[in-house]
């Protein structure tokens, strides 16, 4: 088999499922009686058009990168994290206690000091799944997004509850929020006039420590052993499942970084709606960046860029953001098939048999010409 | 007294969607597939079960049926998405736990972009009414637990015989078994292991969809996003804690059921009680049990979650 009909195949795989992918958002669009085309250019070059635009893209690229790293930590040790969404919550509900605790810390103490927080509220709430997978053979799938369920009324518990915004109880509106967390936790902005804020720094940062955790420690090499094969990594003398917890436990505490980031970046106090998707988008941007930190930096960016696009769709071509959802969940299915039938060998001999077929007859009427 | 007759009276309604869901997901992992979809196929089983009587329905002569019609549609659309992600997990032999997950986005986001487009805000239809068993719901007590329901309840209770007759004493139930425990077996005695597999798919999404369209139509009588809140999660978790049997299946329903009766009974009752504590019982009882049920996951069908390939010896 020539290394040109490889590419070739595996370009040309790539780009028939970017066609599926389109085609299939193209049918439920078609259903709603929106212009295909239109909605497809307004996701994807509209939030491009100006600086704020570009900014917010960057703004929800940030949450994505730092959940999908975790996820991708997770994924490579052979656990699936789909419980994001309430390890973020959990880091959320951490760093709100110690803003409201230590108001008065200085920035330089307090922010890391909130984002750890964060990171101990994600990673607790990660280590029930990889406990109960390690130990106990409890599916992950199942019990991680349970505790999505539960992460999310311990949430609204606490904003109700004892997180309450004190004005909320004397004004009466009783919006279940925080009140206005210190001044010492917001992180910069450094483009005035948008919301852009220091945690893109965080982000690209913890890609790379992600990949120096992953390919240049012998950590890094045990967790992707017990993920390529749990058997042989066993038979090599790795602690497969305390692996196992540890990746849980990092991916969980990834999600709570992005939770205590987008509090301190974004809201500023903690509110509903903050975690909105962006656990079940991580798996996506996770899936789509090939699970390697070099690729999830772009597909953040692609996915960010997705996201705001949808919420332009609403306004100008009159499609609901919840299509962003739709591409989403089609993107994971056309990935994992794609995955597979690139990982195909008899398909690709098979397929090049066929070529090899046509190009012989070609030459034969040419020939006989 | 009348406090548990109202709990148990409430939980036998309840209990449905899961109950139907979770059959669909056995027939799924008796035949070696692990649906995570489930949720997806039961959002948009829920949206079509309504939207049948929502647009066509409305002002006809006899609006009654356009609620079987949605039941119908949701079944149908359920069957073709189970075929879908048969395509994904069993032609491509995709990896299923992150292929179901795919599927349920892909089903929770379109029937969320559909529901926003063809129906718009919170809008309730008048669903299928409760049809009390002449004479028999006049018993007191048995009257109002067992014979005073909507006619879908009677049906997915009639689904579990069925159910069990299918997958025990059918020739097809014997194939599903036989795909999921041992394919390669199943393969050199002439079954198409991936045939039966798409069967068993489209079976399961019909009634994932049919669930889905219960809750809109029967149970909640409207539509809205949260409206599945995790029963097609707790659907698949229920087949493992009901050992892949229709009978366990449908007592582990009844149990959750039950556990979403008592939250909201007290609830009603006005007891000072963080209600997010009360709403998070039953998934957590779902993380309990299935730490407590493990054993049983040996017992389960051994080719579950494995793609089957005829060309590689496994």
């Amino acid at each position: 088999m020539t290394k040109r009909f490889k590419t070739g195949y595996r370009i040309g795989v790539i780009l028939l499922a970017i066609i599926i992918t389109m085609l299939l958002g193209a049918v439920i669009l078609w259903a709603i009686g929106a212009d295909v085309f239109k909605t497809y250019m307004v996701i994807l070059t509209e939030p491009l058009k100006n600086k704020i635009g570009v900014t917010e893209v960057l703004l929800r690229m940030v949450p994505l990168t730092i959940i999908a790293l975790g996820i991708t930590v997770a994924y490579r040790s052979g656990i699936i994290n789909i419980g994001a969404e309430g390890q973020m919550a959990m880091g959320i509900l951490a760093t709100t206690a110690i803003a409201l605790a230590f108001p008065n810390l200085p920035s330089g103490v307090l922010i890391p000091f909130a984002i750890l927080a964060g990171m101990v509220g994600g990673a607790a709430w990660g280590f029930i799944p990889g406990f109960l997978k390690a130990k106990l053979e409890v599916s992950e799938l199942l019990s991680t997004v349970m505790l999505n369920y539960i992460a999310a009324q311990l949430y609204t518990f606490f904003l109700r509850g004892p997180m309450l915004d004190p004005a909320e109880l004397t004004m009466g509106s009783g919006t279940p929020q925080s009140m206005r967390l210190t001044r010492n936790l917001d992180l910069t902005r450094f483009i005035p006039g948008t919301r852009i804020h220091s945690g893109l720094f965080i982000a690209i940062g913890l890609a790379v420590l992600i990949f120096l955790l992953l390919w240049k420690t012998s950590y890094g090499y045990k967790m992707r052993a017990a993920g390529a094969s749990e058997r042989a990594a066993r038979y090599g003398g790795i602690n497969v499942p305390k692996y196992l917890i540890i990746a849980m436990m990092i991916s969980g505490g990834f999600a709570g970084i992005a939770g205590s980031i987008e509090i301190a970046g974004v809201h500023r106090r903690a509110i509903e709606g903050v975690t909105s998707g962006y656990g079940f988008s991580g798996i996506v941007v996770a899936l789509f960046g090939g699970l390697h930190p070099a690729g999830i930096l772009p597909a953040a960016f692609f996915f960010g860029l997705l996201i705001y696009g949808a919420d332009m769709t609403q306004r100008l071509v009159g499609v609901p953001a919840n299509m962003v959802q739709v591409l989403q969940g089609i993107i994971i299915l056309v990935i994992v098939a794609t995955k597979m039938v690139l990982a195909n060998p008899y398909l690709m001999q098979r397929v090049e048999s066929k070529f090899a077929a046509i190009a012989a007859k070609r030459s034969n009427l040419e020939v006989q010409a | 007294m009348t406090f548990i007759v109202n709990i148990l009276s409430l939980g036998i309604p309840f209990s449905v969607a899961l109950l139907i869901a979770s059959l669909g997901e056995m027939f799924n992992q008796r035949s070696g597939i692990f649906n995570l979809g489930c949720e997806g196929m039961m959002a948009m089983g829920a949206f079509l079960g309504m939207l049948v009587p929502y647009t066509i329905g409305q002002g006809a002569d006899v609006p009654g049926i356009y609620n079987y019609l949605g039941l119908l549609l949701a079944s149908g659309v359920g069957a073709l998405l189970g075929l879908f992600f048969g395509l994904v997990v069993v032609t491509f032999r995709a990896p299923q736990g992150i292929a179901g997950i795919g599927m349920q986005m892909f089903g929770v986001g379109t029937a969320g972009t559909l529901f926003r487009h063809f129906i718009g805000g919170t809008q309730s239809v008048p669903g299928i009414n409760t049809a009390p068993i002449p004479g028999l719901s006049k018993i007191p007590i048995l009257g109002t637990l067992f014979f005073n329901h909507n006619p879908m309840v009677y049906v997915a209770f009639l689904f579990v015989p069925i159910a069990w007759y299918i997958l025990f004493k059918t020739p097809w139930g014997l194939r599903v078994r036989a795909v999921g425990t041992h394919p390669r077996a199943a393969d050199s005695i002439g079954i198409q292991v991936n045939k039966v597999r798409f069967q068993a798919l489209a079976v399961g999404g019909a009634l994932a969809g049919l669930a889905g369209a219960y809750l809109s139509l029967c149970q909640v009588k409207m539509f809205s996003d949260e409206i599945i809140a995790g029963r097609g999660f707790i659907a698949v978790a229920l087949v493992y804690f009901g050992h892949w049997h229709p009978v366990k299946i449908m007592a582990g329903a009844l149990l959750f059921a039950l556990a979403q009766a008592l939250q909201l009974a007290i609830q009603g009752l006005g007891i000072d009680f963080p209600y997010e504590f009360l709403v998070m019982l039953p998934y957590a009882l779902v993380i309990v049990v299935l730490a407590f049920s493990r054993k049983s996951q040996k017992t389960g069908p051994s080719a579950l979650g494995k793609p089957f390939n005829r060309e590689i010896r496994t």
